[in-house]
């Protein structure tokens, strides 16, 4: 994990969500209030817009950057999250050092850890942690294996199964709970956001 | 949608900027990150009271900074939650030694950005969360109750406590006082729309409207058919009384909040509604407050919230304040 690498997942991450932000917005609508789409849209803006202010920087201080640029700038609860995940990875010990995939794999890790405690939400409560948190698993089983690339393809399918499952759930936490059996039918509009997000970086990885 | 807008990026800090000159005698309004404070520092210790929220519930919360009630407020985008850094900024410029009481409506977004807030703040500080809101069962299973209509009143009751030299502690009891002697339901006639998002949050028949409505336009408890005034008060009350459970000859202040897009006039046969309905239950109003305060952009529709109330309750809702949206006394 490098700099050049962030922000060339965050500008690859912009572009499918982009393509897909109808879908979510309905889904928003549907169960929320239809603000998450437009937070992550500014988030990645603001991310992909600050390339040149960290691209020469080393990693935990561009991280503790995007952290900061994430937090400041979205709001809602995708900014509180998203701000918490950077945040923990920019604490990251020796990141002076080269970043390999297991030690990328902590750091996502400990960063959606950190999300969970933020969030007090648990698997099967219809939130993006549905997601997140099986792909945390996964990642950690994974880490230390040197075939990781077909690791990727499950923990690809992992999150879409897991983004799927969120649709008959009754939603216990954020604001789709207030609909009690309402929300079922409907998948999480942050499940479906988190898993685009994952499938994108994990495709390019496996890719390059 | 019909909106006076000149472009997106710009709607909320236009409008901000547009709130700090109208009330440049009361407050002055500080852009990147943005609140709203008092234009007079505040006083030796005295406690100082933040509160904040997504934006399109205005005149809540900006709208209420002034002397006897907030000290400062923190605008987040329209329905989304303010950011720490606004926060840690407006108690960094408020407080004066004596600690900040932050004032939360319990919304996911909300809790976690006052939360990262206050730990990025160094000061003394404590929080309030506000959940009045009957439409939605509480229970350990759900984010529970939403913060709603009477997170006004707790800053104004609260704002005058901290004006009359009451403690961090004393304040932070008084406010969970009054939210739990306090009850909100409300039912929308008609959807709002999201600047960015240009289009309507949801979808209702001309002769429908949606009963346990949240702020944000978030369904609330059911669809129902249209139906008389009377009738739908009475459904309202009924739930709120259910749930507060007043005793015979206790005082009660009776709150109808408008949502943006009902005319007061609709507002005014709505509180008259609810006095009828609630002298016949043997409930008694003696404070009332009727208006758009908490409100959800142009929304039709409006909320009940009944407050029991104390002698100190009473006292402190009675006291001088001077803001933008509530003046009296003074």
């Amino acid at each position: 994990m490098s700099v050049s690498f962030l922000i060339s997942q965050a500008k690859g991450v912009q572009k499918v969500i982009d393509e897909n932000s109808a879908e979510i917005e309905v889904l928003d609508q549907k169960i929320g209030d239809g603000d998450h789409i437009f937070n992550i849209q500014r988030g990645l803006k603001l991310v992909v817009e600050l390339e040149d202010t960290v691209k020469d920087l080393p990693l935990a201080k561009a991280l503790n950057m995007i952290a900061m640029k994430v937090l400041s700038g979205i709001g809602g609860s995708s900014g509180a999250l998203f701000g918490t995940f950077f945040m923990t990875m920019a604490k990251s010990s020796d990141l002076d050092k080269d970043v390999d995939f297991n030690k990328a794999c902590e750091m996502i890790i400990s960063g959606i850890k950190a999300m969970k405690e933020r969030g007090k939400a648990d698997v099967g409560e219809k939130t993006m942690m549905d997601v997140l948190l099986p792909v945390s698993e996964k990642l950690n089983k994974l880490k230390n294996e040197s075939e990781f690339k077909s690791g990727l393809n499950e923990v690809i399918k992992i999150a879409e199964e897991r983004m799927l499952s969120t649709k008959d759930m009754l939603a216990t936490k954020g604001r789709a709970s207030f609909l009690g059996e309402r929300a079922k039918g409907h998948i999480d509009p942050g499940a479906r956001s988190s898993q685009l997000i994952i499938d994108t970086i994990c495709k390019s990885v496996i890719n390059n | 949608m019909k909106k006076f807008i000149n472009n997106n990026d710009d709607f909320l800090k236009e409008s901000l900027t547009g709130f700090g000159k109208a009330h440049s005698d009361i407050i002055n309004v500080n852009l990147d990150p943005s609140f709203v404070s008092r234009k007079n520092k505040t006083k030796d210790g005295k406690v100082s009271l933040i509160s904040g929220g997504g934006s399109g519930h205005e005149p809540m919360h900006g709208g209420f900074v002034g002397h006897g009630m907030l000290d400062a407020a923190c605008p987040g985008f329209v329905f989304s939650a303010p950011t720490p850094d606004q926060m840690q900024a407006a108690a960094e410029h408020v407080d004066s030694g004596a600690g900040v009481l932050f004032i939360v409506k319990n919304y996911s977004g909300d809790i976690m950005n006052f939360e990262m807030g206050a730990e990025m703040y160094s000061g003394k500080n404590d929080s309030i969360i506000t959940n009045d809101d009957v439409a939605v069962e509480d229970s350990t299973f759900t984010t529970g109750r939403r913060g709603v209509a009477a997170t006004v009143l707790v800053e104004k009751i609260v704002g005058s406590l901290a004006e009359h030299s009451g403690s961090l502690e004393e304040c932070k009891k008084l406010g969970e006082k009054v939210n739990k002697n306090a009850g909100t339901m409300g039912v929308a006639f008609t959807s709002c729309t999201v600047p960015a998002a240009g289009k309507p949050t949801f979808d209702i028949g001309d002769d429908e409207m949606e009963f346990g409505v949240g702020i944000h336009g978030e369904p609330g408890r059911k669809r129902e058919k249209i139906q008389p005034s009377k009738t739908i008060v009475g459904n309202i009350l009924e739930a709120i009384l259910d749930n507060l459970k007043p005793e015979k000859n206790e005082k009660n202040l009776l709150f109808i909040n408008g949502m943006g897009g009902t005319p007061l006039t609709e507002l005014y046969l709505v509180y008259e509604d609810a006095c009828q309905i609630l002298q016949s239950k043997g409930v008694e109003v003696t404070k009332s407050l009727v208006g758009n305060y908490c409100t959800s952009l142009e929304m039709q529709g409006a909320s009940i919230t009944l407050l029991k109330c104390d002698d100190e309750i009473l006292k402190h809702w009675d006291a001088p304040v001077h803001t933008a949206a509530m003046r009296w006394g003074m």
